[in-house]
């Protein structure tokens, strides 16, 4: 008993959450459409495919172990964001695009 | 040798009304079955997928009795033989109508284990993969578009269940007892799978060829796989073969038949 459950992995109380991104469409991009509770990522693919691709939402599934991802601190909102707020130059909306360009 | 002689007639082919029913019954009495589980899965994943696997079965259901009711005409309906037949006209194998647990797991613990659950969608997908594959070629061509249908979403539900079967097997102490519980509980009703009947031989006469000794050789392959990779123990044969295929039933059918169709019974032709 102690021999193999020392070197055995510690069980999981909780399975460890993944964030899933479907792709809904061949050559769109996959989007971010939500997170859950998985014990591997085999098991985060099936669970994926039942809770967000009920509708025929996807053709292709990525799940990504959410702590794989490192995010901005909403704190540095300021610093990081509010500098764009006054730049409007930055949009490209100062260009006359003729008509035969259709959306760009 | 000649090609001719050994090409089906296609089109001339009609699957016998009682085979149809056998597929549909075996659908429809699971996926109530895997319906009991709706809102209370052992985690919200679960729930979900088992209820969407409930209605791929009752998705299967309705295309097997809409060709059945069109076969026997005369007002019959795919809801009519889904609501208003009894225990005796159901065809389902007896392993389906089983409840999700063991006769020794008991009411006082749970009504509801899932690893009978996942051994029952286990054995009973392991054997409609094959069999569909076969079916999927079938003469009728009814039923071969069903039968092409299923066959996706029949994988699916051998994947998942057999994704779990390993998962309770392999895991902790307590799911690799319940999981071998189980096992040894349901694989005698399996038995029934291999019985050659008056069903059987009714379909193959009217040329809905299915070959018996593949589909068990196939059957055998997934258990054997499966159950290795577990780390379970396939219980040895025997025991009592139940006909469920044939009309003879558990006392369990009834009461699921029950709350399937007092609805239904209570208001006749209703629409909503």
């Amino acid at each position: 008993m102690t021999a193999q459950t020392a070197t055995a992995a510690p069980a999981l109380k909780e399975w460890p959450l993944w964030e899933v991104f479907v792709r809904s469409k061949q050559g769109l991009e996959h989007k971010h459409c939500g997170s859950l509770h998985a014990a591997d990522a085999a098991q985060a693919l099936n669970m994926a495919r039942d809770v967000y691709t009920r509708r025929q939402e996807g053709v292709s599934i990525w799940v990504v172990p959410s702590k794989a991802i490192t995010a901005s601190n909403p704190d540095d909102k300021g610093t990081l964001f509010d500098p764009a707020a006054d730049k409007v130059y930055r949009h490209p909306t100062f260009y006359d695009i003729p008509e035969e360009v259709g959306h760009m | 040798m000649n090609a001719v002689l050994e090409t089906p007639q296609a089109s001339t082919v009609t699957t016998p009304v009682s085979y149809l029913l056998h597929l549909a019954d075996n659908a429809v009495v699971l996926g109530q079955r895997n319906a009991e589980w709706c809102g209370h899965g052992p985690i919200l994943e679960e729930d979900l997928a088992l209820a969407n696997m409930g209605l791929d079965l009752i998705g299967q259901a309705r295309l097997l009795y809409s060709q059945a009711a069109d076969q026997l005409g005369n007002g019959a309906t795919e809801d009519s033989l889904a609501y208003f037949r009894d225990v005796p006209d159901f065809r389902n194998f007896t392993l389906l109508e089983l409840p999700h647990h063991s006769p020794l797991v008991g009411y006082a613990h749970s009504n509801l284990d899932y690893a009978t659950t996942t051994v029952r969608n286990f054995l009973y997908s392991a054997y409609m993969v094959p069999l569909w594959s076969q079916l999927q070629h079938a003469a009728d061509p009814g039923l071969a578009s069903i039968a092409a249908k299923s066959l996706k979403e029949a994988s699916y539900h051998l994947r998942h269940s057999r994704d779990w079967l390993v998962r309770l097997g392999d895991g902790t102490a307590e799911s690799h007892d319940r999981a071998q519980a189980a096992l040894a509980h349901l694989m005698p009703y399996t038995q029934e799978y291999w019985t050659f009947t008056a069903l059987e031989k009714e379909a193959a006469d009217a040329g809905v060829a299915i070959d018996g000794t593949q589909l068990a050789a196939d059957w055998n392959a997934l258990v054997e796989d499966a159950l290795s990779e577990a780390t379970l123990h396939r219980p040895a044969p025997g025991g009592y073969v139940t006909q469920g295929k044939l009309g003879h039933h558990s006392e369990h059918l009834g009461f699921l038949l029950a709350e399937m169709q007092s609805l239904a019974r209570a208001h006749p032709g209703a629409a909503w």
